[in-house]
């Protein structure tokens, strides 16, 4: 009897080896099953879900204008400080004074791309935007502002 | 037909005509040894672009790429970053040893090249203790892994020198049973007699299911004595980092992987010639026009195509399997390889005696 | 006599597996006395990837502080937003729209997917196994893939708020889902061609690594590594939340309390996981994705604990409010911790392939062990 359980312990161990490189002489047989991706060549047709967090944007439309009326609900819901808003005041026409944004910095090296600020703004003016390569070689490149040069605010946006 | 035969006598001639016997002798070890640089240097460069790319089918990806065609050029590019790199020598080292211990490794792998013959009449020393000779000098590689373990003054080294030597003095055991199983049908330890011996069919073919037994044997005792996956306790990354070359880095580093290869295409070499007929062609007994189309392709192919198959079968396995423990490995060899290859021997002597092996 | 350096008086030897170490996935130290292959002691040491985020989160507001626990389990981040979520809505007394659990609980189970997936593969590399670690990365990735698709984020996905989730499911949700199930019923077989049924492998983890019922309940040990010594310790069970009481599935249950045990477990509970995805993917009921909240939320003055169960066990969230914005006190029961402190109870005495074995099936991610 003992050589009996010897043997099929045997032929068990060697069935059980066996049944596994079945299955990996499976894989390298059929190239098609591959999911790997090579990545800076397919840089062109890389989609990426448009929800995607890569890093926080304004937009601005063609007339270079932006929502942004410099209320800091983005700031004030930024768990690391990521963003810091500077504001001036300009003044109308009319003489009025009118509070607007001078700078929208955004230190992208401190981001976590939670979204919150996104979540935030009561006039979407930021948005996620899909960028992912955020490398640079220097970090001062990382603090980032957010409106473009001369832009304004959009109107009827208060 | 194109033989590499007539190449060497070729220039053995040249040399004897043109140069007293001594300087022509000279001459020639100066080739040979050349030469035998020369392949270790392509096959470290063919044998892990190999690797790789096999680790890479198996494992669903596509492997390197980047350098040159397909990726084709990678190990070279990887020769030339370790050659850059600093050869450090720990504090607490001892420095001899340390340094020493990969050029023993090294070095035994490229004794044991001598006797393989690489196709009809190519070979490096025709001795008639072939086999003897490879699986003699072959166990000494295992003072050079416990020399680097132990120079190295690293807990984790000096561990994994200690299982490997565990590892390799048992299994040369169950190696030397089935190459003896081998050398019974043949008689004759010389390798070029063994493959001469496999004229009519190759011995797994020959020798019935006992030859097949001490072929997968073989197969299993050699990855072991080579330290590969799943028997590569002695580096078994995720216990010990690096085991016995932990502090190696840059070229002394370099040489201990090139002697993995070395040794696992010495060792598949070897099984090539003694189960699969070496550089002999895939001859079915009688049938004279069958074996006639075989002879036409050259012999260093068969040679190579067999030694090839055999590395990536063994390439499967390190994909494949996970590792065993230390005692479990033990346990293979004593329980179950050992006993079954000393009654498959008595079996393999039975059908020598009697000849029912075809 | 002068001791040797890295000796015991006995002349065992100690050698420090970690901080950087392969086997140990992450900055964990273990101090470890080897008498020749066997193990003595094992000693873990914390405390190298101390974030102190409960210190953090002090300062942040109840919106804010989700996001920073999923550094914590970074496997199951999802869940443990979702124990934070919870524990906020708790103390504001807010109903959750229907649609949202449903949500949540579906993410949450995706979640627990994709974290068993890395396990499998990370502990078959941990043998020394390296194919099964790429396989169980392209059912994982898909996983990812609609995590990425819906909440914006692959790992980190900061999805849920307090009072649902933050934007509503991606109209292409269901469809990838069901893809992906399609996927995982086909491949799930290889599994065990690969591993499981591995002869090597059953050897490396039968009767290894044995934690008994007892002393499973005595180091706190909770999760799938519980489970597989017999203790039945399932949240969803136990102290349903969200709408896990109204689901069809069962608490996966090992006695042997072995490695093999443990492993089972994690597999069967994977085939659970896609159990609750079948029975709720086609039934996800229309409604608001999130409940209305205040603009600034703030907890009355009191104490809320609230328990979930993780990828790796239960994770309780236990938030002391001043009646303020932020939290005065939090304190987070992590499953990884008490998991750890079994290490050297069930490795003494095996060899180091056993503490890798063992280690790898206890399932530890450092980061959620020191936070």
């Amino acid at each position: 009897m003992f050589l009996v359980d010897y043997f099929k312990d045997v032929y068990g161990a060697m069935k059980s080896l066996l049944v596994g490189m079945n299955r990996t002489g499976y894989y390298f047989t059929h190239h098609k099953e591959i999911i790997t991706e090579e990545y800076p060549d397919n840089r062109d047709t890389l989609v990426l879900p448009e929800r995607f967090r890569g890093e926080v944007v304004m937009t601005h439309d063609e007339n270079n204008e932006h929502a942004c009326t410099g209320c800091s609900a983005c700031e004030l819901a930024c768990p690391n400080g990521s963003i810091k808003i500077i504001n001036k005041f300009d003044i109308s026409p009319e003489g009025k004074k009118k509070k607007a944004i001078d700078t929208f910095v955004y230190h992208l090296e401190l981001c976590t791309m939670c979204g919150l600020c996104v979540e935030a703004c009561p006039t979407a003016a930021i948005n996620m935007a899909n960028t992912f390569e955020h490398s640079v070689f220097n970090r001062g490149l990382l603090t980032k502002r957010l409106n473009k040069p001369d832009s304004k605010l959009k109107a009827g946006v208060e | 037909m194109f033989s590499l035969e007539s190449l060497t006598t070729l220039v053995q001639d040249w040399l004897n005509k043109t140069f007293p016997p001594t300087i022509a002798l000279l001459f020639e070890f100066v080739i040979v040894g050349v030469l035998a640089i020369a392949l270790f240097a392509a096959l470290g460069l063919v044998l892990v672009i190999m690797e790789r790319k096999v680790a890479a089918w198996i494992q669903i990806r596509l492997g390197p790429n980047r350098v040159g065609p397909k990726g084709m050029f990678q190990s070279a590019a990887d020769t030339v970053k370790l050659i850059m790199k600093e050869g450090l020598t720990p504090d607490g080292a001892d420095k001899f040893l340390f340094n020493l211990a990969p050029f023993i490794v090294m070095m035994v792998a490229m004794l044991v090249l001598a006797p393989i013959g690489f196709a009809k009449g190519f070979h490096i020393w025709d001795i008639n203790i072939g086999v003897l000779y490879v699986s003699a000098i072959s166990s000494v590689s295992v003072i050079g892994i416990l020399m680097a373990g132990w120079a190295s003054n690293n807990k984790y080294s000096l561990l994994g020198a200690m299982r490997s030597g565990a590892q390799m003095v048992s299994y040369e055991l169950s190696v030397g049973l089935s190459v003896l199983s081998i050398i019974v049908l043949t008689g004759s330890l010389n390798i070029n007699d063994i493959v001469l011996s496999q004229q009519t069919g190759w011995w797994i073919f020959k020798a019935h299911i006992p030859a097949i037994i001490s072929f997968v044997i073989f197969i299993i005792a050699v990855t072991a004595e080579t330290n590969r996956a799943p028997f590569d306790l002695s580096e078994a990354e995720s216990e010990l980092t690096a085991g016995f070359h932990t502090e190696y880095s840059g070229m002394k580093f370099a040489l201990f992987f090139l002697a993995e290869y070395i040794n696992i295409f010495i060792v598949c070499a070897i099984g090539a010639t003694l189960f699969l007929g070496g550089w002999m062609p895939f001859h079915i007994g009688n049938w004279e026009s069958f074996n006639h189309i075989m002879d036409y392709i050259p012999s260093f192919l068969w040679f190579f195509g067999k030694t090839f198959f055999l590395i990536f079968l063994i390439m499967w396995f390190r994909w494949t399997f996970p590792r065993l423990r230390v005692d479990q490995l033990l346990n293979l060899e004593w329980k179950y390889l050992l006993p079954i290859s000393m009654v498959n021997l008595i079996l393999m002597t039975l059908i020598a005696i009697k000849g029912w092996h075809f | 006599m002068v001791e040797e350096i890295g000796k015991t008086a006995e002349g065992d030897l100690i050698i420090n597996v970690g901080p950087q170490h392969p086997a140990t996935h992450g900055v964990l130290h273990l101090v470890i006395t080897l008498n020749g292959e066997t193990i003595k002691k094992v000693e873990p040491h914390l405390g190298y990837i101390h974030r102190s985020i409960e210190k953090m989160c002090e300062s942040l507001t109840y919106r804010q502080f989700i996001y920073s626990t999923s550094r914590m389990d970074y496997l199951s981040a999802h869940i443990n937003n979702h124990a934070c979520a919870l524990t906020v809505e708790k103390g504001l007394g807010v109903e959750i729209p229907a649609r949202a659990q449903v949500i949540r609980v579906l993410m949450d189970e995706l979640t627990r997917i994709a974290s068993h997936e890395l396990w499998w593969g990370a502990m078959a590399m941990d043998l020394g196994a390296f194919t099964p670690f790429f396989h169980a990365f392209r059912e994982r990735e898909s996983i990812n893939d609609i995590m990425e698709e819906t909440c914006g984020a692959r790992l980190t996905m900061n999805y849920m708020v307090p009072g649902g989730v933050m934007v509503d499911l991606h109209p292409n949700f269901q469809n990838r889902v069901k893809s992906f199930l399609k996927l995982y019923k086909q491949k799930i077989h290889e599994y065990d061609e690969l591993v499981t049924g591995n002869i090597i492998f059953q050897n490396r983890m039968k009767g290894v690594g044995i934690l008994s019922k007892e002393a499973a309940i005595s180091y706190g040990v909770t999760g799938p590594a519980a489970r597989g010594s017999g203790v039945s310790c399932d949240i969803r069970k136990l102290y349903p939340y969200e709408i896990y009481n109204t689901l069809d599935f069962e608490e996966v249950l090992e006695t042997a309390g072995d490695s093999y045990a443990r492993y089972l477990v994690r597999l069967r509970e994977m085939n659970e996981s896609i159990k609750i995805i079948e029975q709720l993917i086609d039934n996800i009921p229309e409604g608001d994705f999130q409940a209305k909240t205040k603009a600034v939320l703030k907890l009355p003055k009191g104490e809320f604990y609230q328990r979930v169960e993780t990828a790796r066990g239960e994770l309780g969230v236990y938030i002391v409010s001043e009646g303020g914005t932020t939290p005065y006190r939090i304190k987070f029961r992590s499953p990884g911790f008490s998991n750890l402190s079994c290490l050297d109870h069930i490795t003494r005495g095996g060899k180091i392939g056993d503490l890798i074995a063992s280690m790898g099936t206890l399932d530890l991610v450092i980061p959620d062990i020191d936070r």
